[in-house]
């Protein structure tokens, strides 16, 4: 009987761990769903039409790297209860202040174009205008924060991140050969040698994984949602959770382009959809659901991630907890980033190529800087007190981050002059 | 009031705002130890360079 009743109270403190971390879960699981926005799935896809599983491996890696940069956040998120524009602020004075809000607000605003392109373009394939693609998502982004609360708006966004994993039955309806998918996917390989081409779609992939906006984003999301010190376990978790699932999704991904359409060059995920859609239609249409869904997610957490950005060095109300009255400016920012950013994809002939690749540009001159600044802000022993950087903590994020920095600058620069790597 | 006029009182409030951000944030609370200053003191490098690229990428494609 001793062993029911053992097991009995086993069981119960299993379930309020679970209890206590689905309340907590949240703002790791959604920046890294997200962080597979637009432009990432068109990545993924281009990648395994190009590789074809080849570079599995590779995105396997990612996983902890996205992790490792993004625990971080967390623990700055739930110590200082401060989002990361204002830690920067505090912690290097206004000159670095501004050079990093306003960058945000410029690199956020290129990314919520693409994630726009992305929407329009998925749902073009079904027949659906751009001028209605758009209606809809900004009232529905608009409907999602109204509300005043943060639980609502998170747990929408949660179903959403849901969605995104439509790849998996799109992967299973291609019929890929499992034999194949460990045999070249598992193995750390490269295809055709280490060339340019190769090194370009290496950085690309890095350069989806790690975006300046997820670490602003998730500890603005962290202190909205009012995580404390003793919940940081549970917030790694999510954030582990989350890592998982989106290298589950970009390996899904790969798995789909690299079955059906290996040996072609993609130049956006919407044009991978119509392909697929001509032998396996119901995996093509699963592949534009799954990118329309990436692009409102992207939106969902970068025009948040602005606004919020904004509100912590204006002093303005900046909690979705705050209803549109108590909070104006927050609110306003949100819709006019989101709207303006929905209208530029409508106006006929504008550069939407251009836009799209000099977001990359753009990022370069962001990220490192919010890298470095978080490696030293968590190094503000002060501050942070138990929850600094350990010296293990050190040599895992800095060496994460110097890399990072080194591939995705070569990335932008790349983008700036394509002949660079041969 | 006028349009006008109200848009020069959001104006004058957002620069009297931002001057106070300013002083707010003008010391940084990081204690600037010889890691730190070499660390912005590359930043700030790597940024010059970058913004460099980016000018020179805009010239050519103006030239050309």
């Amino acid at each position: 009987m001793n062993w029911i009743t053992k097991l009995y109270y086993q069981a119960r403190r299993v379930w309020k761990a679970i209890s206590v971390y689905l309340i907590i879960a949240g703002p790791g699981l959604v920046v890294m769903v997200a962080d597979n926005d637009a432009g990432g799935i068109t990545t993924y896809a281009a990648t395994g039409a190009k590789y074809g599983y080849n570079l599995i491996w590779f995105l396997v890696i990612l996983g902890p790297v996205a992790y490792y940069v993004q625990e971080m956040t967390v623990r700055l998120g739930a110590v200082t209860k401060r989002g990361h524009a204002e830690a920067i602020f505090d912690g290097f004075g206004a000159f670095w202040g501004w050079f990093s809000l306003l960058d945000l607000i410029l690199v956020d605003w290129l990314t919520l174009v693409t994630e726009f392109i992305g929407m329009t373009a998925a749902l073009k394939i079904f027949g659906i205008p751009g001028w209605l693609t758009v209606t809809v998502v900004c009232s529905l982004m608009g409907f999602m924060v109204i509300n005043g609360r943060y639980w609502t708006w998170e747990k929408l966004s949660l179903m959403f991140c849901a969605l995104n994993l439509i790849y998996i039955p799109a992967a299973f309806l291609v019929h890929p050969s499992v034999k194949d998918i460990i045999g070249h996917g598992i193995i750390p390989n490269f295809p055709g040698g280490f060339n340019g081409e190769l090194f370009f779609f290496l950085m690309a992939n890095i350069g989806t994984t790690i975006a300046p906006w997820m670490l602003f984003f998730q500890q603005s999301s962290v202190v909205d949602k009012g995580l404390k010190e003793k919940d940081i376990l549970f917030g790694k978790l999510d954030t582990v959770i989350g890592a998982v699932a989106t290298v589950v999704v970009a390996v899904f991904i790969v798995i789909v382009t690299g079955t059906v359409l290996n040996g072609v060059d993609i130049d956006d995920a919407a044009q991978a959809s119509k392909l697929l859609m001509q032998t396996h239609h119901y995996a093509g249409e699963f592949m534009a659901i799954g990118l329309f869904d990436a692009g409102l997610l992207g939106a969902i957490c970068i025009s948040l991630a602005s606004s919020w950005a904004f509100g912590e060095i204006f002093g303005w109300a900046h909690s979705l907890n705050n209803k549109i009255k108590e909070a104006p400016w927050f609110y306003l920012n949100y819709f006019i980033t989101l709207i303006s950013a929905g209208l530029v994809v409508l106006i006929p002939g504008a550069p939407l190529v251009l836009i799209t690749l000099f977001v990359q540009v753009v990022a370069v001159t962001l990220l490192p800087a919010a890298l470095v600044f978080l490696i030293l802000l968590l190094n503000d022993k002060t501050t942070m007190g138990e929850y600094a950087n350990t010296l293990t903590n050190n040599i895992i994020n800095g060496g994460i981050v110097a890399i990072i920095i080194v591939l995705s600058t070569l990335y932008g620069v790349s983008t700036l002059f394509p002949n660079l790597f041969g | 009031m006028s349009l006008g006029h109200a848009f020069k009182v959001m104006a004058f409030r957002n620069v009297g705002k931002v001057r106070a951000i300013n002083r707010r944030y003008a010391n940084p609370r990081l204690i600037m130890s010889p890691a730190t200053r070499w660390a912005l003191l590359g930043l700030r490098l790597y940024l010059f360079s970058l913004v460099g690229l980016l000018a020179y990428k805009f010239i050519t494609l103006v030239v050309h």
